[in-house]
């Protein structure tokens, strides 16, 4: 049996799944190396070439399987092979280390020492992927799919039980008791609102107006989150999965799947599993021969941010400007050309096979009361694990950071977090035990977002955050809002000054009226969100806001126009190196003698600090260090 | 517009109003000023200035949105000029006139709801990207010549690709209705960032009186000044107050 006919019944998926389990469960060995973009960068293609090129050399390909498959979450350690069904783990895989493995690992099931991962805190070295901290204390249900899946491949999906919540559905439920189901499990938004998804299902589905659409948010425009375009560029068939699920329970005939046109792979992928799944008979005209018409199309984005907005995404599909507009009417009761429209996000989506695989019950035992299930981050910044990681809700910042991130890099303090997108706000040390979910983020003045965690060290200038997101707000503002087009100017400007030296006491005050005024008076959730990192940095950095205004002092050393570079006398061994640099030929002094910086002519690019072997460049600010 | 009759409360006071109808006409009914510049009623609602914004919802959760575009529903609660409102509407009048100075219709607005203070970088903007303009041009006169591009700082009205447009009958209409061109404030001294110089006028231009309900003689002032900040016999408030 195989996938040369569409399957006409739940029947057929199940035998189909059986032959599928049976072919590759006899010593099966495979070896999946992550081809997410983070490691592909990292020279992954080459990997999978390489691999594939010795097994075939050996003569072991039936033997052995090579998969590429989605991001396994551990970016900052890529390229990443992980071995099943031993579970051995190398992290940075080279080309030139696939013979070893194979050799080694894979026929004598032995460990190739040199290659593996070494916990930077206890340099302890680490076999097997479940031991390592960055993935033992993390509850992954969406991502770890991602590890063993070849996502261009529609039978490795269905191989673990993929489309089996869809038959499930189709044969022994009515969309009433789906939609039961997905309200009892408590699920809600995951892309940063947190409305509860059965909520918003039931209402679409009592709409009397017809046809009733789905849409997939996919448009993930924050700054340092990749966790939407993972899932799509990993596991495509998951996504479609919970969108027929959907379509079923509310009644709708037409999906779309609203992508960045920045996500080339997720754009490829999603539209070959699209089709994949039409022939398979899983989409399109009556799926698994139920009578259920349902058809996916991909939309792509036009690169503005704030299309993430739902109504701005729905004028953005009509084909319009993509500015937001009011609300009520809502989406699922005047959404896609006026008719009832569901907008979730890619992860909401994922999320729901696996509540009808597993229960309601099932889902809300992890997670808090009121946020239930788990929630991917992409955690990045100052830390040590930059990747994906997905927890329960409720667990404390600190736990993501410190436990699973490992912590800040080269020794330094932490800072802060930037929680929720540039529209989030920034969490201090103080708030490290603060549980994740909605509600508490909320009221520490901040948001959950899509999933965005920036980790911030001791060198970074809150001030100068806070005038990056602002500016980067203000220039993704769709401008319809006077108080938001104007305001994120305004506030711009008023930070700018802060952070060049011409701050008075006056602009603080200035600041904190403006920022309420415009989270107030905006329409929809970019403008409402806009103050939130000027707000939020200066509810918790106020103290940096002041020295930078009265002692015209930046303790971190960022804000060009306050500090300066000096070479200290006792360090300096005259070796030259920061003056052959220099680009503006401000440093002078005799080979082997004390060098000095004409303040007057330099540029403060930092070349000076970043050669000098000796730590004799130092930066001071307002007289001090 | 259905002609079901729903019931709300304004201002505290119980109200019945046809369904479908915004905030900003129900409260008009009531005869509650509410302060707009991108609103006009021939043409739709857009929703751009965020003058018009009330505070709806019961007391403990209220939001704010913006009347003309927010519909009546039954059991809404509103009120239009809470505290919270009004100081929204002052930041988002300073914000204006810092930056549209050369609009009488802005000054006066200015001026009536008591701003004072221009705090920020004096700009001298000719639009405000109302958005008047186009809805005129498109929904009286049919035309759609002139529409948004752009977005965020780089927001500006215009034909499509900038080349003189064969849909324009140069029938004026938007010129008519811009807040910015149509009145421009011609006054002592029509560029600087607040003029206010009505409000010493005597009798004012500014109906700043008759609005507060003040019975003092035209011209006093008090009211929109801190205490004890009288004006010098001869001076301009901007002269006074302004930090440019």
């Amino acid at each position: 049996m195989s996938l040369d006919n569409p399957i006409r019944s739940s029947g057929e998926l199940e035998d189909l799944h059986g032959v599928l389990v049976e072919r590759r469960s006899e010593d099966h060995l495979c070896i999946s190396i992550c081809t997410g973009t983070g490691c592909v960068v990292g020279g992954a293609e080459s990997v999978v070439d390489a691999f594939v090129e010795v097994i075939s050399e050996m003569g072991l390909e039936e033997k052995i399987e090579v998969k590429p498959t989605g991001c396994h979450g551990f970016c900052e350690m890529g390229p990443l092979v992980t071995m099943t069904p031993s579970g051995y783990f190398y992290p940075q895989v080279h080309a030139r280390d696939a013979r070893e493995i194979v050799e080694k690992t894979l026929l004598n099931n032995e460990v190739v020492e040199k290659l593996l991962y070494h916990d930077p805190q206890t340099d302890e070295a680490i076999a097997r992927e479940a031991d390592v901290p960055f993935y033992k204390h993390q509850k992954r249900i969406i991502l770890a799919e991602n590890g063993h899946l070849n996502p261009t491949d529609i039978e490795d999906y269905i191989s673990i039980g993929g489309y089996k919540g869809l038959a499930h559905v189709l044969d022994e439920m009515n969309p009433d008791e789906v939609i039961t189901c997905v309200i009892d499990s408590g699920l809600a938004g995951r892309g940063g609102a947190g409305f509860p998804t059965g909520k918003k299902w039931e209402i679409c589905q009592k709409q009397p107006s017809e046809p009733k659409y789905l849409v997939c948010n996919a448009d993930e425009g924050d700054p340092g989150a990749y966790m939407d375009r993972s899932i799509l560029e990993g596991n495509p068939h998951r996504v479609i999965e919970g969108m027929c699920i959907g379509a079923f329970a509310i009644g709708a005939s037409q999906g779309f799947i609203y992508v960045r046109h920045e996500y080339p792979l997720a754009v490829e992928r999603i539209t070959l599993a699209i089709e994949d799944a039409r022939t398979a008979g899983l989409l399109g005209e009556d799926i698994m021969g139920s009578g259920l018409n349902f058809d996916l199309k991909v939309v792509r984005g036009a690169g503005a941010f704030v299309c993430g907005e739902e109504s701005a995404l729905l004028k953005s599909l009509e084909g319009l400007k993509g500015e937001p507009k009011q609300r009520p009417p809502f989406p699922v009761e005047k959404g896609f050309q006026n008719k009832p429209t569901v907008i979730n996000n890619v992860e909401t989506w994922a999320n729901v096979p696996h509540i009808i695989n597993n229960g309601p019950e099932w889902f809300v035992g992890f997670g808090t009361e009121g946020s239930a299930g788990t929630k991917i981050f992409s955690l990045v910044g100052k830390v040590n694990n930059t990747g994906l990681v997905e927890v329960p809700m409720g667990v404390t910042i600190r736990e993501i950071v410190f436990d699973i991130g490992g912590g800040i890099p080269n020794g330094k303090e932490f800072k802060a977090v930037q929680t929720g997108g540039p529209a989030g706000g920034c969490l201090p040390t103080s708030m490290l035990d603060l549980p994740v979910d909605f509600h508490a983020l909320q009221e520490a003045g901040t948001i959950m977002g899509s999933g965005g965690l920036i980790v911030m060290d001791e060198d970074t200038c809150m001030v100068d955050v806070a005038r990056y997101f602002t500016k980067f707000l203000e220039e993704e503002s769709c401008g319809k809002c006077y108080s938001c087009r104007k305001g994120t100017q305004r506030m711009r400007e008023l930070l700018d000054d802060i952070c060049e030296g011409r701050g008075t006491p006056g602009h603080l005050a200035l600041l904190e009226e403006l920022g309420h005024a415009v989270n107030t008076a905006s329409m929809c959730g970019l403008g409402q969100n806009a103050a939130n990192p000027m707000l939020s940095t200066l509810r918790h950095f106020r103290d940096e806001y002041e020295a930078h205004i009265n002692e015209h002092r930046c303790s971190a050393g960022v804000c060009t126009e306050l500090i300066q570079y000096t070479i200290l006398e006792e360090f300096c061994d005259g070796c030259a190196a920061c003056s052959k640099v220099c680009p503006s030929e401000c440093i002078v002094g005799e080979k082997d003698s004390l060098h000095t910086i004409i303040t007057e002519d330099c540029i403060k690019c930092g070349s000076c600090l970043n050669v000098c072997t000796r730590g004799a460049v130092l930066i001071t600010s307002g007289g001090g260090v | 517009m259905s002609a079901k009759v729903i019931n709300i409360t304004m201002n505290g006071l119980p109200m019945e109003v046809y369904e479908g109808m915004n905030v900003l006409e129900a409260a008009r009914i009531m005869g509650i000023d509410i302060p707009t510049l991108c609103y006009d009623e021939g043409l739709s609602s857009y929703g751009a200035c965020r003058l018009c914004i009330v505070e709806i919802g019961p007391q403990d959760r209220t939001k704010v949105v913006s009347s003309c575009t927010y519909r009546c529903e039954e059991g809404l609660e509103i009120r239009t000029h809470s505290k919270r409102v009004m100081d929204t509407r002052k930041m988002i009048l300073e914000l204006l006139v810092c930056s549209t100075p050369g609009s009488k219709t802005i000054q006066d607005l200015a001026a009536a709801h008591g701003v004072i203070t221009a705090r920020f970088k004096p700009e001298h903007e000719d639009c405000m990207l109302c958005g008047l303009c186009v809805r005129m041009c498109k929904e009286q006169m049919m035309a759609t010549a002139i529409d948004f591009a752009g977005r965020g700082p780089d927001r500006r009205i215009t034909t499509p690709f900038d080349e003189a447009s064969a849909l324009c009958r140069h029938c004026g209409g938007c010129m008519f209705i811009c807040p910015a061109c149509s009145s421009r404030c011609m006054g002592p001294d029509a560029d600087t960032t607040l003029c206010s110089s009505c409000l010493n006028l005597s009798p004012s231009c500014v109906e700043v009186y008759d609005h507060q309900q003040c019975w003092m003689p035209p011209g006093c002032g008090t009211c929109i000044r801190p205490e004890g900040d009288y004006l010098p016999a001869t001076g301009r408030i901007s002269e006074v107050k302004t930090e440019a």
